[in-house]
């Protein structure tokens, strides 16, 4: 497999924490991987900075082979990765299938083929009755639903999504770990952060966990869980 | 194009929407010189206000400033009339390059150095400011003793040099704001439409979605100080003359947004509506005064305000969408 | 010109500019607080004047005595326009809370150009041509007063909101609405409060202005445009700001007045207010808003 996203070196300071230190991974072309940690570990910031809401104080951020460091966040949507935010924010006052077209815009300049796309991608997401709907209006699995379309609208090769599990009942969580599977098996390379250990554990093929900003243990799910300092630093936490 | 221009026009709203057209085209028939000045009034601001709405409504940039593109196309068309004798739809020609680079100052100073909400319209006022004075000061638009755009009796109606009587100014005003309505209607059913409703609802996701988000602005402004300016080049010569303490003022900007608050932000209607609301308000209000023998100055712009008050209390949307609701004419809001 | 006189000319600005200041601590704190941007707030200003000029006139009383009271009124009619009718608009976009505000400054002025007539007003003091001079300086009386006037009521503000519990009370609401209602303090009544507070700076300050300027109806907008210039400037939200911003652009008016033409002199009020959005936003002591 070839690498798809390949992070080496990045770093990030706010005045005197460093909330990410020195991490380097890469993620594999059709990878599901994940990024997990306690709060605090620096998962959000690291997001940040591939989604270019954030520039790394250091280190290289390649995508596709090319760097994508420092590139302001539209920019980084029109190479290639789209996000969701961890506190969802689709545009609140529009409907469900505007929301969707906008995406659909980006690569799709005609709006009568982004909105056939839109349409696509809502029947997928099980969104498709509620396109009329006004986005302010639906509960939170639908709102995260909502703007994991508008973010697959976009195209990317790589989708990053922010704790979409968080705030999830089980069977809402079971419903999204579908979707995304099947995503990821259609080739789509998908990079997730979660606090939510089970729910990953399922999903990922690759799993890196970072602790205080550093990475501590990369592998697959079943090596990570084993590995000593991990269980003591994360699991050990976790489980208490 | 004529599937184009009513998609989205749904079969309700098409009879209603005619009707009014028709009436509007019939008015000059139908009513007397000074109804009709009130109507060209009404259109003026109705055209104003659709071109703000522009920015504001669609791409939720606020602009108190928008005076300066009034101004701008105003003084350049009268200007090159007066100075030139060049007729005032070149004038126009000029005034949009001049009032689109002012709205690009402004909309790059602002966008790149983030000046955001009510900093930014802070930052809009400031401009109309430095022209007002600026203009107040400038002996070759006669500063603050005025431009005039002389006023001769023209035998024949000459809509080439926007001189006749009101009935031609009249079908003037129509024509633009019914060319902008058409515009504004084919602009937020486009791509950039759609990608200022995305920056006006919120910018950080619309950045996430891929949208260059300060282009879409710049075009925003740009379209907006553009089409404004041609508001400035009908006042001009409707009015006869230009004084920069009147045209630049903060006043004139406020009488601009007045209308599409009023009627109802990012509708295409709003503006049209409001600008009927709140001259119709007026007129009534000052009718209903000199019926009960009240001339005082001021007592009529106490109600106006009160009126405004109720309003903007019990319609915070505006009065376009709850009436569109009301006849069922589909979404109010693209 | 020998330097006495732009040293004159300063001195006006700076004293005057300390009026200006007391003024836009007013916007500022209603800002700081209530996050609503009082675009009637010159207007309120004039109905201060007027008031003024009324009593001091019916009463043959001075200004400075006035100073208190007028404050007292404008207070009150500031805490009930919050109360009645601005706290509905708090979660109202801005464009709506700015309507609003326009439609209230309208009234105002024309509330003022039915009472009073367009013509300007004028209070006649027993200083009003006196003056302090220290060798080749000579400084007006009148402006004298209202800049130290305009200190102690400044301070005094300053001191509530340092000191007493209702003075943290706001400003714990200003840091943190939720967590201010989480304590259990009654938002609604500080937000009240701090709008009264802020009227009655203006009506403080617009007291003083009589001694400074002519009053007439029309002033209003002039002085909310003023008032923005200056709490922009200083750093929205930030007390002393307000003061250092209005003594800015006090001085800055009355040297441009000086070098160049009076009419010109809002233009480097203007010119500064741009500087300070673009290179440093949050203003010269204000913290930047996230």
């Amino acid at each position: 497999m070839t690498a798809l996203l390949a992070l080496s070196n990045v770093s990030k300071r706010f005045r005197g924490l460093i909330a990410v230190d020195g991490v380097s991974f890469t993620v594999p072309q059709g990878a599901m991987f994940a990024v997990i940690g306690s709060n605090g570990a620096g998962k959000t910031t690291l997001f940040n900075m591939i989604a270019g809401a954030m520039k790394p104080d250091g280190g290289a951020i390649v995508f596709a082979g090319q760097g994508v460091h420092g590139l302001t966040a539209d920019a980084v949507c029109r190479r290639g990765i789209a996000r969701t935010f961890q506190i969802v924010r689709p545009f609140p006052g529009l409907s469900v299938e505007d929301n969707v077209i906008i995406g659909a815009l980006l690569h799709r300049p005609d709006v009568t083929a982004a909105r056939g796309h839109a349409h696509e991608l809502l029947r997928r997401l099980d969104l498709f009755d509620k396109r009329h709907r006004i986005a302010s209006t639906l509960t939170l699995p639908d709102r995260k639903r909502l703007e994991m379309a508008r973010a697959l609208a976009t195209g990317p090769r790589l989708l990053l999504l922010d704790e979409v599990m968080a705030g999830l009942r089980p069977t809402e969580t079971d419903r999204m770990v579908a979707i995304l599977k099947a995503l990821n098996a259609e080739g789509l390379t998908i990079l997730l952060i979660e606090h939510v250990m089970r729910a990953v554990m399922a999903l990922a093929s690759h799993v890196l966990v970072l602790d205080h900003g550093v990475a501590i243990a990369e592998g697959s799910p079943e090596q990570v869980a084993r590995d000593p300092a991990v269980v003591q630093s994360y699991l050990g936490v976790e489980t208490v | 194009m004529m599937a184009r221009l009513t998609a989205g026009v749904t079969r309700r709203s098409a009879i209603p929407l005619a009707l009014l057209l028709a009436a509007l085209l019939a008015a000059p028939w139908l009513v007397n010189d000074y109804l009709l000045t009130m109507l060209i009034i009404i259109l003026y601001f109705g055209y104003a206000g659709q071109a703000w709405n522009i920015m504001m409504g669609f791409a939720g940039q606020l602009s108190l400033g928008h005076a300066l593109y009034l101004g701008l196309g105003g003084y350049v068309a009268a200007t090159l009339f007066t100075r030139f004798g060049i007729g005032p739809w070149l004038g126009f020609a000029v005034a949009i390059p001049v009032a689109s680079a002012a709205g690009a100052i402004i909309g790059f100073l602002a966008f790149r150095f983030r000046v955001a909400g009510i900093y930014f319209a802070i930052l809009t006022i400031a401009f109309a400011e430095f022209a007002r004075i600026g203009f107040d000061n400038w002996d070759y638009v006669h500063a603050s003793s005025g431009l005039f755009v002389p006023v001769k009796q023209y035998a024949h109606n000459n809509p080439w040099l926007l001189r006749g009587d009101p009935t031609m100014f009249y079908y003037v005003i129509l024509g633009a704001t019914v060319l902008l309505f058409v515009l504004c209607h084919f602009l937020v059913r486009s791509r950039v439409g759609y990608f200022w409703l995305a920056i006006r609802e919120d910018e950080t996701a619309a950045r996430a979605a891929g949208i260059d988000t300060f282009r879409y602005k710049m075009i925003a402004v740009v379209v907006s100080a553009a089409m404004t300016s041609f508001a400035g080049v009908f006042y001009a010569f409707f009015y006869n003359n230009l004084f920069p303490e009147q045209v630049f003022s903060i006043f004139r900007s406020v009488e601009i947004i007045l209308g599409p608050i009023i009627g109802g932000i990012g509708t295409l209607f709003g503006p049209i509506l409001g600008a009927f609301v709140l001259k119709g308000l007026a007129e009534a209000l000052s009718s209903v005064m000199t019926a009960f023998g009240i001339d005082l100055p001021g007592v009529t712009q106490v109600f106006y305000g009160v009126c405004l008050l109720i309003v903007v209390v019990a319609l915070p949307d505006g009065v376009w969408p709850p009436l569109a609701r009301l006849l069922g004419i589909g979404r109010s809001k693209p | 010109m020998p330097l006495e006189v732009y040293l004159n000319v300063a001195i006006g600005g700076v004293l005057t500019g300390l009026v200006y200041g007391l003024m836009a601590l007013g916007l500022s704190v209603i800002f700081g607080v209530v996050r609503v941007v009082n675009f009637a707030h010159g207007e309120m200003m004039t109905v201060a004047m007027f008031l003024a000029v009324v009593l001091c006139t019916a009463l043959h009383v001075d200004p400075l005595v006035l100073l208190v009271p007028i404050a007292a009124v404008l207070f009150v009619f500031g805490y009930a326009l919050q109360r009645g009718l601005i706290n509905v608009f708090i979660t109202r976009p801005e464009h709506s809370q700015f309507l609003l505000l326009v439609a209230l400054a309208i009234i105002i002025t024309n509330t003022l150009l039915i009472i009073f007539g367009p013509d300007a007003r004028t209070v006649e003091t027993a200083y009003g041509f006196d003056s302090f001079q220290f060798g080749g300086i000579i400084v007006d009386a009148a402006k004298a007063y209202a800049g130290a006037a305009a200190i102690l009521f400044a301070a005094a503000l300053f001191v509530f909101f340092r000191f007493t519990l209702i003075g943290k009370a706001i400003r714990a609401g200003a840091d943190n609405h939720t967590g201010a209602l989480v304590v259990g303090l009654d938002v609604k009544r500080l937000y009240a409060l701090t709008f009264g507070l802020g009227a009655a700076c203006v009506g403080a300050a617009g007291t003083m202005m009589t001694l400074l300027v002519d009053a007439t109806p029309l002033l209003g907008p002039s002085y909310t445009l003023l008032a923005f210039v200056i709490v922009i400037t200083g750093g929205l939200g930030s007390m002393p700001g307000a003061l250092i911003g209005g003594v800015l652009i006090g001085l800055t008016e009355a040297l441009a007045g000086l070098l160049f033409t009076p009419s010109a002199k809002s233009m480097f009020a203007f010119a500064i207010l741009v500087l300070v959005l673009l290179f440093r936003p949050q203003g010269i002591l204000g913290k930047r808003l996230a």
